[in-house]
């Protein structure tokens, strides 16, 4: 009996360390993105650190409101921060292991990425100016077509393991790492980054650095909101990308990850958990940049047409997952 | 190699032959199509020789080799081909042409249409071939019968390829994909194709895309349009004098 206790100790450790890391990198990785797109492109660049120099500097702010907003303009951050760290709790970056009640199923992710994705949203109405609500309608319009092909890849995924938690999915693979190139596997992740890709709004689905009115997303959304709600808002969308920027570096290298094993993982295995998935997410995160410098934001009414493209992709992988493995 | 590994390869080739396939559907208009099929044709390739080494038949070796260099490298390089204006007898003078001719004004930009309805429709495809494919893959034992509804899906999206596509380039990727899938399908179901027969399909096949492609070219001197991927339908809807 003191043993399963002990287990379930260490298992809300390595989740709430799992979190921290997440909270602590976040914005690191945003910084190297920036870096290494700034180097392509033959600038100093800003520093890894200046996404934490943002992030203090707007906290200590106040946050100011336009006139009219409602209760959602200081609610939506909440929850957009919220979500943020709810998905860095419970998707497998640093270990697999998670707590028996707190289910990290494909659906309750999900949920959890749509329920933030909603509250941006609205913050983004909530002020009613035009820019805010054109934001607001592509990004919906974006995570309507984007929510299914990340249901069907995952789906694909829990197929030969048998299990819908992510958890389960990422151990699959790390036993048989034959999964990782059977062609299911692949088209899921393909399907599943190119998602990623969509929902954490980079190029080419939305350009993360312009404040061009045509064109912006995510900074349309944004636009109103300052000081502390702007940090919690900027927070919890770094803490999206890096969560499902690590998903993916999991299951397509899932070496690493410190497994939930008997009784829960032990400190060596999570320490080696922490440093796996900082490099591994930093390598996508070169990667993910690198390939962005090489490519124009798609228009807008072109935009479906790559997530349909993906959501075939991810279609085709439940479909094989039952044929050809 | 065990027989594991044989269906784990002939899974992942497979695989690589349908993701090519969507791609090619996914293919917008001003893309080369010369990448994903010659990635089919190597894919197509490997599997004969796979399937060689599993059934212990060096013939399949030549076969595969034929069908790389075929379809891996010949076929998708002629695809691709631009035949040059100057060469070729059908290029009239233009002095020769009435003055009734108005010159074709192309846009800068080529205009594609959307994908998405043939992307869903080869979605729909291939769920029709695995399920068509089912009697077959129960009588077809072993690695290769549970990747057989690939060659069939194959076909359908080939079929839907060549159907669709409004340009003279995109009806032959159309008809090569549509090839691969008899190809795939053939080695599959009966454990390799003998020499001769390929080597008179494969024939077969080089044929039909060179004579293609000198027509393609005929249409497109006719009609003085040389954008990427020949003459559009639209512009042979009506009557030219």
């Amino acid at each position: 009996m003191s043993g399963e206790v002990a287990g379930e100790v260490r298992v809300v450790v390595a989740v709430v360390l799992q979190t921290v890391v997440v909270v602590v990198a976040a914005p690191f990785l945003v910084g190297v993105l920036r870096q290494v797109r700034a180097r392509w492109e033959g600038r100093v660049g800003q520093g890894l650190l200046q996404p934490w120099r943002d992030l203090v500097k707007l906290a200590r702010k106040e946050p100011l409101q336009a006139s009219g907003s409602t209760v959602v303009a200081w609610v939506a951050p909440v929850v957009v921060l919220g979500s943020g760290l709810l998905l860095a709790a419970l998707v497998p970056t640093v270990t697999t292991a998670g707590p028996a009640r707190l289910p990290a199923d494909l659906f309750v992710v999900v949920s959890v990425l749509l329920v933030g994705t909603v509250a941006l949203g609205l913050l983004g109405l909530d002020a009613g100016s035009a820019f805010g609500g054109m934001g607001s309608s592509r990004h919906l319009t974006i995570a309507a077509l984007v929510e299914p092909t990340v249901l069907l890849a995952v789906y694909a995924l829990s197929v030969p393991v048998g299990s819908t938690a992510l958890g389960p999915i990422v151990e699959g693979r790390l036993a048989d790492p034959g999964r990782v190139v059977a062609p299911a596997g692949v088209l899921a992740v393909v399907a599943l980054a190119i998602a990623v890709v969509a929902e954490t709004a980079r190029i080419p689905v939305d350009n993360p650095s312009t404040h061009l009115e045509l064109t912006m997303v995510h900074e349309a959304m944004v636009l109103e909101s300052s000081g502390r709600d702007l940090a919690a808002v900027e927070l919890g969308s770094w803490l999206r990308l890096s969560v499902l920027l690590a998903l993916v570096a999991n299951l397509v290298v899932p070496w690493g990850v410190a497994t939930a094993g008997d009784g829960g993982p032990g400190l060596p295995a999570l320490a080696l958990g922490v440093v796996a998935v900082v490099v591994k997410t930093a390598a996508s995160g070169v990667v993910l940049a690198t390939a962005e410098v090489f490519m124009a934001k798609l228009r807008l009414f072109r935009v479906p047409e790559l997530l349909t493209g993906s959501f075939v992709l991810a279609f085709l992988a439940v479909t094989g997952s039952y044929v050809i493995g | 190699m065990s027989s594991g590994d044989a269906s784990q390869a002939v899974a992942l080739l497979a695989g690589l032959e349908l993701l090519t396939a969507v791609l090619l559907a996914w293919r917008g208009p001003a893309s080369s199509p010369r990448g994903p099929l010659a990635v089919q044709g190597f894919a197509l390739a490997g599997l004969v020789a796979v399937i060689g080494v599993a059934e212990g038949e060096p013939v399949l070796w030549l076969v595969a080799l034929l069908v790389g260099v075929l379809k891996g490298v010949v076929l998708p390089t002629l695809v691709v081909r631009r035949p040059s204006r100057a060469a070729g007898p059908a290029a009239p003078p233009a002095a020769d042409r009435p003055a009734t001719v108005r010159p074709v004004v192309r846009p800068a930009v080529v205009r594609g249409r959307s994908r998405v309805p043939l992307l869903l429709g080869a979605a729909g495809l291939v769920v029709v071939a695995y399920l068509a494919a089912r009697p077959v893959t129960r009588v077809v034992t072993g690695a290769t019968g549970q990747a057989l509804p690939v060659g069939f899906a194959l076909v359908l999206v080939g079929f839907a390829l060549l159907a669709t596509g409004r340009r003279s380039q995109s009806q032959l990727v159309g008809f090569l994909v549509l090839d691969n899938g008899i190809a795939t399908t053939a080695f599959l179901a009966t454990g390799g194709v003998p020499l001769v027969v390929e080597l008179g399909v494969s024939l077969d096949v080089l044929l039909v895309v060179l004579v293609l492609q000198v027509l393609g070219s005929r249409i497109d001197t006719a009609f003085g349009a040389g954008a990427p991927g020949g003459t559009d339908l639209d512009q042979l809807r009506e009557l030219h004098d």
